[in-house]
């Protein structure tokens, strides 16, 4: 062979070989910096720190960037990126999420809801990296509810802090409608809820809210009713697989659903959450279930809390808190942890707390955090927080693993069009045994 | 010209790279998928654990693949089928010598530019029964109290074959306009003069010359159609009532929300020989074509 063809291939060779090593180069995967936890705060503290999360717009967006400038402030030093990928409740930011974790590429922070999705899906297949000596160092185990710190726990060990908290089974009403009605604002059960329906249904307007073209806010319903009937102890052991889906509660659970979709707007198929929401505002609906997020819909298009509308537990559900909560975990092999621990600090802090939430909508997740600067329904949330039954939410990812979340998602789907529960039921079951939630017996 | 040898080892040295990159991303990720589906992987740790072909017994087992793979062939069927009659309408009346006909031909043929994300969302507006084409059908006296298209599980499927025929006819179209223009116009004044009608010669004359364009359209646009995803993502997300609920779609939410890789790969793999099924033979009809 002559000499020329070999440096042709030699050069080939060489091209391919700066292409493949162009391909595999992370952007800003520095070797990774030890966890210094003794490290003192500001001091050598440097280099870029990366957050990934889902909260691109509106308050969310809002309360992360003053979380993240609040940080900026204290370590100047550090370069914070704010990798944020949109799409509501994080399905797409998920997605991208575990690929950028499984291809070995993890930011130095993340949003994770507590609970399932935190401890299923990233504790289990250990990619996280615990903190429970952040924790002692800093004394959060008594600023945290106990019920919070187990939603971040596994064998004694915390992984997460948590940032904030959003109730879920939160009843959102069109005050000058309940008024035209004759209808007080208060605590409802199914007797009440039932009763006001048939009052705006009779008046031409429609009774409840429903957005189910992205599933899950139907799944969102369906918990609340399920922790409305069956109480918290059978909600938890629900979930957790100890009780069948086939049981009498899950079905009249599911005979409420069923009553209740007899009094929702028509073209719920076609909506998006805030788009339901919208038609509360609008006068269009009287009510509408959907976790305090709604709230941060409202204000910004100039509604007042407790004076335009009003936040009630969902029917029946008083004195019980569905928990939404977003937790930032330290993934393993963070390539700047030293950074990220001291965000972490900062987001567990009471300052830190303050600075997120009052934009974000949600409350502290801390507890005795100086309220003055929420809006009414948020103090009246934060105390319940201190007070109430707490339940992890299973539509945002926390009572269950994911696997299920979306055959729940799906067969319930189903069931507001074809309202069989017996037929739901036996599917719900299968589908828990499928998922692993439950044993076959 | 002779071709020396190292004329061939250059030709060869300079189809390499692709060849390496298309053998290791498409065909190596391929024979990939089919391991993974062949495994017992489920969570985010990668497990290998061998179990033969399981994950597929239990797939078809599922109440909602079998939707997936009815609503699949519903789908396709109607989307092949709305295009192919459309797209050749439209070809024969542009045909015509339309005055004006370039600018015609561009406005069929622009909806293929916009992407399915694009048609999605606006056509979920079209299709929303309180602010879409209710609307128009109110004003035209018409009772649509029961009409709710994409709300409605009988009727959701075609609203969502609707904007997909919307969005491809005009490339049915553009193909079927080459070929009718490919046949020499000295055919049609033959059979004119033989005393052929309009119709008739259509029917003997264009349409079986026509024949090659129809399986080449029908290879592109079911291909598309056996793997749609995006369109009805953002259109329905399968639902409602799972009525619109597509491999794809399930495939998305076991492997992405469900992190059961496994079963996320044998959905991949069902679709990858559903294609299959259409293109293999094309290939084998275009080979004996050339030879």
């Amino acid at each position: 062979m002559r000499v020329g063809t070999w440096i042709r291939w030699a050069a080939l060779c060489a091209m391919m070989l700066m292409l493949a090593i162009g391909c595999g180069k992370k952007e800003g995967a520095e070797p990774a910096a030890p966890a210094q936890p003794d490290a003192e705060a500001g001091q050598g503290i440097g280099g870029e720190m990366t957050f990934f999360s889902w909260w691109t717009a509106g308050g969310e967006a809002e309360g992360l960037a003053d979380l993240l400038n609040f940080f900026q402030k204290k370590f100047p030093g550090v370069k914070v990126i704010n990798a944020a990928v949109a799409g509501g409740a994080g399905t797409n930011a998920k997605a991208v999420l575990k690929t950028r974790m499984m291809g070995g590429d993890p930011p130095d922070s993340f949003q994770v809801h507590g609970g399932s999705e935190l401890i299923d899906t990233w504790v289990k297949a250990g990619l996280m990296q615990p903190i429970t000596d952040l924790y002692q160092q800093e004394g959060w185990n008594d600023k945290f509810p106990q019920g919070l710190i187990d939603m971040v726990s596994k064998d004694g060990e915390i992984y997460a802090v948590p940032s904030n908290v959003h109730r879920g089974n939160v009843l959102w009403v069109n005050r000058s409608l309940f008024e035209a009605q004759g209808i007080p604002v208060m605590n409802m059960n199914y007797e009440a809820f039932f009763d006001a329906c048939e009052k705006f249904k009779a008046a031409g307007v429609a009774p409840l809210a429903l957005a189910s073209r992205n599933k899950w806010p139907v799944t969102h319903l369906f918990e609340s009713i399920l922790l409305g009937v069956g109480g918290p102890i059978f909600y938890q052991e629900l979930f957790d697989g100890q009780i069948a889906w086939t049981d009498k509660r899950v079905k009249e659970s599911l005979e409420i659903l069923k009553r209740m979709m007899g009094y929702v707007n028509k073209d719920h198929a076609a909506l998006t959450w805030d788009q339901a929401s919208g038609l509360v505002m609008q006068g269009k609906a009287a009510m509408n279930v959907m976790g305090d997020w709604a709230k941060g819909y409202f204000t910004t298009n100039g509604w007042i809390p407790d004076k335009d509308f009003g936040a009630l537990p969902a029917p029946q559900t008083g004195g019980r808190f569905v928990v939404v909560t977003d937790t930032f975990g330290l993934p393993k092999g963070a390539p700047n942890a030293a950074a990220a621990r001291e965000f972490l600090k900062v987001v567990g802090s009471a300052e830190g707390q303050v600075a997120f939430n009052i934009k974000k909508g949600s409350i502290p997740a801390r507890i005795g955090v100086p309220t003055d600067a929420f809006d009414p329904i948020a103090v009246r949330t934060i105390k319940d927080f201190a007070a109430d039954r707490l339940v992890p939410s299973c539509a945002h990812g926390s009572a269950t693993v994911e696997l299920f979340v979306t055959a729940i998602n799906d067969e319930l789907g189903i069931f507001i069009q074809n309202l069989d529960p017996e037929k739901t039921m036996n599917a719900l079951e299968a589908a828990a045994l499928d998922a692993g939630v439950r044993k076959a017996q | 010209m002779k071709r020396t040898r190292s004329d061939r080892l250059l030709s060869f040295v300079l189809i390499a790279p692709s060849c390496l990159l298309l053998v290791l991303f498409v065909y190596g990720f391929i024979a990939w998928s089919g391991w993974i589906s062949m495994t017992d992987w489920r969570g985010l740790v990668p497990s290998h654990g061998f179990v033969g072909l399981q994950q597929y017994e239990q797939l078809f087992r599922l109440p909602r693949f079998q939707t997936d793979l009815f609503n699949t062939a519903v789908f396709t069927l109607v989307f092949l089928a709305g295009n192919l009659f459309l797209g050749l309408f439209l070809a024969v009346l542009l045909d015509r010598g339309l005055r004006g006909e370039p600018f015609f031909r561009s406005l069929f043929l622009f909806p293929m530019a916009v992407s399915f994300v694009v048609t999605g969302t606006i056509w979920v507006w079209v299709f929303n029964p309180e602010v879409g084409l209710n609307r128009i059908f109110t004003a035209l006296g018409f009772d649509v109290e029961r009409w709710g298209w994409i709300t409605d599980p009988r009727m959701a499927l075609y609203c969502v074959s609707m904007a997909a025929i919307w969005q491809m006819a005009g490339f049915t179209m553009a193909q079927y306009l080459a070929g009718l223009r490919g046949i020499a116009v000295e055919q049609r004044e033959a059979a004119r003069i033989d005393g052929a009608g309009e119709a008739q010669i259509f029917r003997h004359v264009l349409l079986p010359q026509l024949w090659p364009i129809t399986v080449g359209a029908v290879v592109v646009l079911g291909h598309i159609s056996l793997k749609i995803f995006d369109l009805i993502f953002v259109m329905t997300q399968g639902g409602p009532a799972r009525s619109t609920d597509v491999p794809g779609i399930y495939m998305f939410e076991v492997s992405f929300r469900g992190d059961f890789f496994a079963r996320g790969a044998a959905i991949g793999i069902v679709m990858l020989l559903m294609v299959a099924l259409l293109i293999v033979p094309y290939l084998v009809y275009a080979r004996r074509m050339d030879a």
